[in-house]
């Protein structure tokens, strides 16, 4: 093999880093939306390489729903410092007195879809005219189909009928006011791919990633941790398990995974082994309908 | 592990789906809740057994009406490399969408269902691969089953094919027989097929040499943004930040900054944070000059000993893709990697017919999916190189100025 020569990681970084320097140039104020999850974390890795030795050129915003593990926000708070980047943390909790929205109900109460207003008041508090999201078109069917610049109209919409043709590493990103472009600079990467560039550049990860011990309940063969957001029932019988998290969302909708993996080279293992998709293993609400991230992307979720 | 993206055409029926299905399924990279909802899909159906072609399938509105809307991308990986299908659909707007997920592949899969042999459609599809310069060609001579397994039905549109392939002058042109409904061929080599000596689909996706598909030679690198961190101990850092188009790029190399015509030299160069000796396409990398130049976003960077076009009179084939028809006359944006000017399109030539290759004159205004020889003005001279000799730095985008939609594929001439 040539010493000119890129191999599949390498591929997607220079893509990924292509894609961030085309949003810092082409728009007025871009953000970049840090669910604290993994994927976002790369992000951010991928944005202090595109802007070395700059400084991210952009603030990272966090949408808190007011459920995550406070693992995930002690993480967010030191990655932050550490890449030297302003932080915007915006609650849900807020919007929901604010709107006087009804909270979500049930046993599992997500305030997954109450997000959306957030965000949506976010975008015009700071008249953000980008942001950019962590998905991948690998996780789910909706995704597939949108473009690395998506443009949302002033409600946030998605409207996969219109979407711009995108040709060649050509961005377009211009927009009319009121508008925004919501930007996936890791839309070709896959869960595997994440986790083998989270190991090839040695990036820090929350501790619930790795194996470490919990109290649980299980849910229609999902285990879901006892917090102070969900509590079992009289029907419920508590387990203490060894697992770890596979995704890291709230803790009212993100389900652990039983395992001892306690490194990278662990969980890589596993993630190779499993024969279950990484939303279908760790999400609790997305199995409520097929078309679940359709209809939430075509209200202004990320 | 190198990575391959490539794109499927094929008409309607052709059974594109099933094929990306089949090697999803057969190469392991289906899961079980994704076959378990694959499944219940298939349930709500009427027809009974496991229909792989919903696996490509994605939104629910195609769902209930059993068509495709747009470029779907899907992913998939072996030991030996990761691929990327840029799915476009087959019918209507199907030029539109099958340049956009092209513009990417560095192969096609030409379907081909052996009952009909080459048709209209493969003429089209071969065309557009042959506009493009995709670099290699696979012809999937499919439903093989229903012709009974036939040699001679497959030496025909081989024969057939060929011609096509020869006219339109493509090269690397690979056949292989398949029944992607019943996977020979696919992942495994098919036992009923004997008579065929080639590699099964997979192994040649996996194996199919792409390494000269990257220029190596002409250096070429366009500002993307300037670096200008202005801290203390950073305060005359000023560093061009961009994506190596094609070539390499050595510390020390005398460059010239295009359009402006600067000369001076390499002083520095990074990735990712991290010094480097030589940069090299596709990295993205930072540059910084010997010499303190007025340079921004657009500006091109290139060895003086070997030099672009640089032009504001631009002969273009455009592909069309917006609703609204192009007239003479109309003014645009033109976006050439991250250069963008301001661009009139003077006149238009002839137009180019995609089943027959025929020029043909342009009455009224050039609707959606039609291809036209053009000349273009720009505001400010562009810094390219012609598309045949060299994709990267010759293709751009026409931008709507009122609707910002992108309205055309441009190749330079």
């Amino acid at each position: 093999m040539s010493k000119y020569h890129l191999d599949y990681l390498e591929q997607l970084e220079a893509e990924s880093i292509h894609i961030f320097r085309e949003v810092a140039a082409q728009f007025e104020r871009p953000a970049l939306l840090f669910s604290g999850g993994k994927d976002s974390i790369t992000m951010v890795h991928l944005a202090k390489k595109a802007f070395a030795p700059g400084k991210i050129p952009f603030p990272l915003v966090h949408i808190d729903t007011g459920h995550n593990f406070p693992e995930a926000l002690e993480f967010r708070d030191w990655l932050a410092n550490e890449v030297n980047a302003t932080l915007v943390v915006r609650k849900v909790e807020d919007t929901i007195k604010q709107k006087n929205l009804t909270e979500p109900k049930g046993k599992f109460p997500s305030r997954n879809w109450l997000q959306t207003y957030t965000l949506l008041d976010t975008i015009e508090e700071f008249k953000f005219d980008a942001c950019i999201g962590g998905a991948r078109r690998d996780e789910e069917k909706a995704r597939a189909k949108e473009r690395i610049f998506s443009v949302r109209d002033e409600f946030g919409q998605w409207n996969p009928k219109l979407q711009r043709p995108e040709l060649w590493n050509i961005y377009n990103g211009r927009i009319h006011k009121g508008e925004n472009v919501r930007v996936f600079p890791i839309s070709n990467w896959t869960e595997l791919d994440i986790w083998n560039y989270i190991r090839k550049e040695n990036i820090d990860l929350p501790s619930i990633y790795f194996a470490h011990e919990r109290q649980v309940i299980e849910h229609e063969g999902q285990l879901v941790a006892i917090s102070e957001f969900v509590q079992p029932d009289a029907s419920d019988v508590v387990l203490t398990k060894q697992v770890r998290y596979r995704t890291v969302g709230d803790m009212t909708c993100t389900a652990a995974v039983e395992s001892a993996a306690a490194n990278l080279d662990e969980v890589i293992n596993e993630i190779i082994a499993t024969r279950i998709s990484e939303r279908g293993e760790t999400r609790i609400d997305d199995k409520v309908t097929e078309a679940a991230m359709e209809d939430r992307k075509k209200n202004g979720y990320f | 592990m190198d990575l391959l993206r490539f794109i499927t055409a094929g008409s309607v029926d052709d059974g594109k789906s099933t094929l990306i299905g089949r090697l999803l399924y057969d190469s392991k990279n289906i899961l079980i809740d994704q076959l378990e909802a694959l499944e219940k899909s298939t349930k709500n159906r009427t027809d009974g057994s496991v229909d792989l072609a919903l696996l490509t399938d994605g939104l629910r509105a195609e769902r209930e009406q059993g068509i495709t809307i747009d470029v779907a991308y899907r992913y998939f990986t072996t030991p030996k490399r990761k691929f990327i299908i840029a799915d476009a659909p087959g019918h209507v707007q199907y030029t539109r969408n099958m340049i956009t997920g092209a513009s990417n592949a560095s192969l096609i899969i030409v379907l081909v269902d052996a009952r009909q042999g080459v048709v209209e459609q493969t003429r089209r599809h071969s065309i557009i691969a042959s506009l493009l310069k995709i670099p290699h060609v696979v012809v999937a001579i499919n439903k093989m089953d229903l012709v009974e397994y036939s040699q001679d039905v497959f030496n025909n549109i081989v024969i057939d094919y060929a011609e096509v392939a020869k006219q339109l002058g493509l090269k690397n042109v690979t056949y292989i027989p398949i029944s992607a409904l019943n996977g020979d061929n696919i992942v495994d080599k098919s036992e009923i097929i004997d008579w065929y000596d080639g590699k099964p689909l997979l192994e040649f996706l996996e194996e199919v040499d792409t390494a000269h598909d990257i220029d190596l030679d002409n250096a070429r690198f366009q500002v993307q943004f300037v670096i200008r961190p202005q801290t203390e101990e950073l305060h005359d850092y000023r560093g061009y930040a961009g994506k190596i188009i094609s070539g390499i790029y050595k510390k020390g190399d005398k460059v010239k900054v295009l359009p402006a015509g600067l000369e001076t030299s390499i002083s520095k160069l990074e990735v990712g944070g991290r010094e480097a000796e030589e940069v090299f396409a596709p990295q993205a990398a930072v540059i910084q000059l010997a010499d303190d130049i007025d340079i921004s976003r657009g500006d091109a960077i290139v060895k003086t000993e070997d030099t672009p076009v640089v032009s504001n009179e631009l002969e273009v084939l455009l592909c069309w893709l917006d609703d609204k028809p192009l007239q003479t006359g109309n003014k645009y944006y033109l976006q050439h990697n991250s250069r963008l000017v301001r661009a009139v399109v003077k006149s238009i030539e002839y137009k180019l017919d995609v089943n027959t290759l025929q020029q043909q004159p342009v009455e009224g205004g050039v609707k959606l999916n039609e291809v036209v020889k053009a000349t273009i003005r720009t505001a400010s001279p562009l810094v390219y190189d012609p598309y045949d000799q060299f994709v990267v730095n010759g293709s751009a985008i026409l931008v709507d100025e009122t609707s910002n939609s992108t309205v055309a594929a441009v190749l330079l001439q």
